[in-house]
Formats: structure tokens, C-alpha cells, sequence
């Protein structure tokens, strides 16, 4: 019964304010898309980085059977050439500059490369063959990357050395700068958001004070009179993140999935269902805003 | 039921208590009126009971417990206990007159069932059977009134107050509210109204307590509006009013000048 009675006050609250509930609704939605942004960016980083970015800084590239590069001018690499380079990396010269390295078979690559473009279509045209194999090596420091580059681009049997950390750094300092921007900017909403639901609130409150004030004096709890305001409050604000929700996920799928990964297919981007472990992240947020907002107002402006 | 012990109330400083010590007992089942000018403190002493403001010395207690002493998450409890009458009737437009009763018991939580069963039933009492569907507007002012009084009793409360329920209504329908109020008394719930009406006082012939500058200034069983017993204050406001009373010595342009006095 009083269930039923505080669900009929939350719909003729959110009936009777409905232009404030819907401008709720809105400034939420667009704060929560740049908090969303944000992290897609965040999510995009990850993906981009794949297996080994945060493990090494060099990757040694072994000639295969497709190689085209002039040090594979002699066909794949003999198992006495990997041979000789793992003898090299474990020499002295070379060993003072690096952690330690891992060698990457083909079977290997093609894991990591299944894992990195799942979401691409490439992934289905691929075979293990057609991956080189690799020696991934963890510099002590990454700004000796060209002595290992001067060592190996000339050994037999390597077809190229790459300092993919060089290559990406640029690419991911950008997103992380759009990122920030994005937080600042949902930052700026957050605050207008929580504004808003308290004015929201206190109109509400307003308009209904006869109601609060009968209640009060035939002696309905303290709860009973504001969970209709807070749930209200709580309602339009997950209304707005669900909206986020949808969009992130809309431009995953759509600007992501259908537009730029057939512009970029050698670029990993994020799936659709990625965006939606935000999901949670973003109505959690959205709710608890507005409920404490919605909280803190009632306190002043709604006598218990 | 009701006990003030020398309770005073100050709201401001600067200015006179709005009740200096008043010491008053109502027992349970009492009818009693409070009566007094404007700002003699009768809507504080209401307030005080209600738990809507705090004494500023002494202690009020309301059904034996001391109020100051209640938490404030008790006070809905307290306040299921009283049930409040005002002069401006407080129905929601909005609601008819069923559901205006039915929200004092959505409110708290009864059933449905219970609902259904208890609010025609409060209506028959106030004498408002078969008007369960009108809108409050649709009412007059002594009906509207009824349902208030449906209102407050509906959760058979131990007490009810009264603040001025009488002072939007025409002599007539008073006594109808009256009698609604002395039939609600009888059930055995204490009443405590605030008025400034003199007729109502004299025909019921109740206990009166008068407040005058939040001081208990009388305190009768079975009394009039006014003391029986002349006090200073008192009698000379008579003499004035009596004086103007005499007939004007002769001529219409002194009847012009005593009507001009009345508007003024």
C-alpha cells in the first residue's frame, strides 16, 4: 500500500513538473555522455595497446613466408638464424640494455592478434601463417631503442625492428588529451546537473507543500514524504544515463564498428558491448548524484 | 492528556514571550476552549503540543511523555496520536472527498481494506454520507470543514486540536461543526479548540481557558466567552463598547459623522 502510494506521488511529481524534469533528464544525459567519452576514449587506449605494449618496447620481426623486406630476400627464418639471435640478445652487448625478452611464435601471434581485432572483420581473412614470428624485448630503457635497432635490422633472417611504444605514443597522448577535455566538460555538466536537480527538487517541493504539510501532521515518516522527491530526482537522473548509455553504445557501433574500422581495418577498435560495462558505471553515477542533490535540498527546504 | 509545566516560549528576544509560564492540565476526554485575543499565544500552545517548535523553558507532556524528550524520528508517531483542525480547512483541491480522508490513512500505511471500510464510516459520523465523490470545491465551507475533521479523526487519534475551526463559517454551520466536534468528544477524544467565538463558547458552556500576552489569565469549568467575574481590562472594554452603543443625541448629520467613524 504505501509502495503503491509513493509511486503515485513520484508519477504525479514527475507529471507535474515535466519541462524541469525533462531539462534533468537532458543536462544529465549530455554530462554523462562526455563522462562516457571519456572512458571510451580510455577503453580505445587499451584496446589499441594489445598484448604487448605495457610488456616491452621493441619488437624483433622474424621473416616468414610472405615477407617482402630486403633482409628476406633469402626466405623464412632458419631455426639456425633464430638460433643465433637468441644468442645475440643473451650476449653481453646486447643484454646490458635490456629486462628480458619472450619470443612470440606465429601460433602465439595469431592469438594476440585474434584477441586485439576481435571486433574486426580483418580477423577472419588472417592465418597463422601469415604472422611473423617475433622476439618481444623489455628495454631497461626505452630511449636506447636504436642500438637494438642498429644490432638486429641487419642480421639475417629479420625482417624488421620496431619501437611500437614510439609509434603509438603520439596517437595515445592525443586521445588522452581529448579525454581530458571530455572529463572537464562533464565536469562543468556535472555541476549544472546537480544545480538543476536541486532547483528541481525544491520546485517540486513547493508545488506540493500542502501535500508534505497534511502528511506531516497525520504523522507519515520522514521517508514517506522524501523518497517520493529523491526517487524523482533519481528517476529523471538514470533516465539521462540510460540515454548516455545508448548513445555511447550508438556511436560505438555505428561510427565505430560500421565507419571507421572499414576506414582503418588495421586499426583494433573497441566493440559495442565494450561500451556497455560503462553502463552500470554511468547510472550508478547519474542516481547517486541526484539522490544525494535531491537529499541535501530536502533537508533545507522540505520540513519533516 | 495534555500538561504544560510552566512553559514559556520566546521566539524573539526582544519581544515578550508568546507564553510565559503557563502551567495547564487537560485531562483525556476533555472538551476544552482556548480563547484569548490575537497573539495571546493559543496557536503557539497548539504548536507546542504538535512538537512543531521546542519550549524555550519547561515541559510540555502529551499523553504522558515529555515531548522534548521525543526523537525526532518518533515525532510522526506523536503526531499520529493528534489529530489538527485549521480555519483554512487544508483539503487538496485536487482529491475528493474520499480521497482526502483515505491520504491521512495512505500516509501511514493502512490497507486498502481498511481504507475502504473506515473512511465512509468517518464520513457518516461528520455527517457527510453519500458525499464520498464531491470535489472539495463543489463543497460549502461547513462541508469542506467536515471533511477536514474526517481528516484528523480518521486515525481515531487520542487528541484533537482545533485552531479557529469555526472562524470562516456563518453562526449557523458553526453549531453544526460544534456539534460534529461535542459528538467526536463524546467517542472520548480530548478536544482542545482555539476560538474567538463568543456565541460557540457561550452555548456549549465548556471548560474555558483564556490567554492573555501568553499568560493564563483564567481557567473555568463550564464558562462563558467572557468572565463572569469582571477584571480590569476586561470591564473597561465593555464601558467603551456600551458607549458606543447610547444613541446619538439628535440629527441626521451626526448619524453621517458615527457612520463615517464605522468605516474608518
Amino acid at each position: 500500500m504505501r509502495l503503491a502510494f509513493i509511486l503515485s506521488e513520484i508519477g504525479s511529481g514527475l507529471r507535474r513538473n515535466l519541462s524541469m524534469v525533462v531539462s534533468v533528464i537532458l543536462v544529465t544525459f549530455v554530462s554523462l555522455t562526455f563522462v562516457g567519452a571519456a572512458g571510451m576514449l580510455q577503453l580505445q587506449i587499451n584496446q589499441m595497446k594489445g598484448y604487448w605494449y605495457d610488456k616491452v618496447q621493441v619488437a624483433i620481426f622474424l621473416c616468414s613466408d610472405g615477407s617482402t623486406a630486403a633482409g628476406c630476400a633469402s626466405g623464412p627464418i632458419t631455426p639456425e638464424q633464430q638460433e643465433n639471435l637468441k644468442t645475440l640478445l643473451q650476449s653481453p652487448a646486447v643484454a646490458q640494455y635490456i629486462n628480458d625478452f619472450q619470443f612470440e611464435s606465429k601460433d602465439e601471434a595469431y592469438k594476440h592478434f585474434k584477441d586485439q581485432f576481435s571486433n574486426s572483420p580483418i580477423v577472419d581473412s588472417v592465418t597463422p601463417d601469415q604472422l611473423p614470428a617475433s622476439f618481444r624485448i623489455n628495454m631497461k630503457d626505452p630511449q636506447k631503442y636504436q642500438i637494438i635497432s642498429e644490432t638486429f635490422s641487419s642480421q639475417p633472417g629479420v625482417e624488421t625492428v620496431i619501437d611500437q611504444r614510439q609509434l603509438l605514443e603520439r596517437l595515445f597522448s592525443a586521445m588522452n588529451a581529448a579525454s581530458l577535455v571530455a572529463v572537464s566538460i562533464a565536469g562543468v555538466m556535472i555541476v549544472c546537473a546537480i544545480l538543476l536537480i536541486a532547483t528541481t527538487i525544491r520546485l517540486s517541493a513547493f508545488s506540493r507543500r500542502r501535500e508534505t504539510g497534511i502528511m506531516r501532521l497525520v504523522g507519515a515518516s520522514k521517508t514517506v514524504i522524501q523518497l517520493p522527491f529523491i526517487l524523482e530526482g533519481v528517476i529523471a537522473a538514470v533516465i539521462g544515463a540510460a540515454l548516455a548509455s545508448g548513445t555511447l553504445w550508438a556511436v560505438a557501433h555505428f561510427f565505430l564498428g560500421e565507419y571507421l574500422s572499414k576506414q582503418y581495418p588495421d586499426t583494433a577498435f573497441i566493440s559495442p558491448g565494450q561500451t556497455l560495462i560503462l553502463a552500470p558505471a554511468l547510472l550508478i553515477l547519474g542516481g547517486s548524484l541526484a539522490g544525494i542533490s535531491s537529499l541535501l535540498t530536502l533537508r533545507r527546504y522540505l520540513r519533516v | 492528556m495534555i500538561r504544560f509545566e510552566n512553559v514559556t516560549k520566546v521566539y524573539d528576544q526582544n519581544v515578550r514571550p508568546a507564553l510565559d509560564d503557563v502551567s495547564l492540565e487537560i485531562d483525556r476526554g476533555e472538551f476544552a476552549f482556548l480563547v484569548g485575543a490575537s497573539g495571546s499565544g493559543k496557536s503557539t500552545f497548539l504548536r507546542l503540543v504538535l512538537k512543531e517548535d521546542r519550549a524555550t523553558s519547561g515541559a510540555v507532556y502529551v499523553a504522558g511523555q515529555n515531548v522534548a524528550k521525543i526523537s525526532s524520528w518518533r515525532v510522526p508517531r506523536l503526531r499520529r496520536g493528534i489529530g489538527v483542525v485549521f480555519q483554512d480547512f487544508r483539503l487538496l483541491p485536487q482529491k475528493n472527498v474520499f480521497a482526502n480522508v483515505a491520504f491521512a490513512m495512505q500516509v501511514i500505511g493502512k490497507s486498502r481494506s481498511v481504507i475502504r471500510d473506515t473512511v465512509p464510516e468517518v464520513l457518516k459520523t461528520v455527517g457527510l454520507e453519500g458525499k464520498e465523490h464531491r470535489m472539495p470545491h463543489e463543497l460549502s465551507g461547513g462541508e469542506q470543514q467536515r471533511v477536514a475533521i474526517a481528516r484528523a479523526v480518521v486515525n481515531r487519534p487520542g487528541i484533537l486540536l482545533a485552531d479557529e475551526p469555526t472562524g470562516n463559517l456563518d453562526p449557523t454551520t458553526s453549531m453544526g461543526i460544534m456539534g460534529v466536534l461535542d459528538k467526536i468528544n463524546q467517542n472520548g477524544t480530548t478536544v482542545v479548540m482555539a476560538t474567538h467565538d463568543d456565541d460557540i463558547v457561550n452555548e456549549m458552556r465548556k471548560r474555558v481557558v483564556e490567554l492573555k500576552n501568553g499568560v493564563v489569565i483564567r481557567d473555568e469549568a463550564r464558562a462563558l466567552y467572557t468572565s463572569m467575574i469582571p477584571i480590569v481590562g476586561q470591564s473597561r472594554r465593555l464601558k467603551d463598547a456600551s458607549g458606543r452603543e447610547e444613541p446619538p443625541p439628535a440629527g441626521p448629520a451626526d448619524q453621517g459623522s458615527s457612520a463615517g467613524e464605522e468605516q474608518r
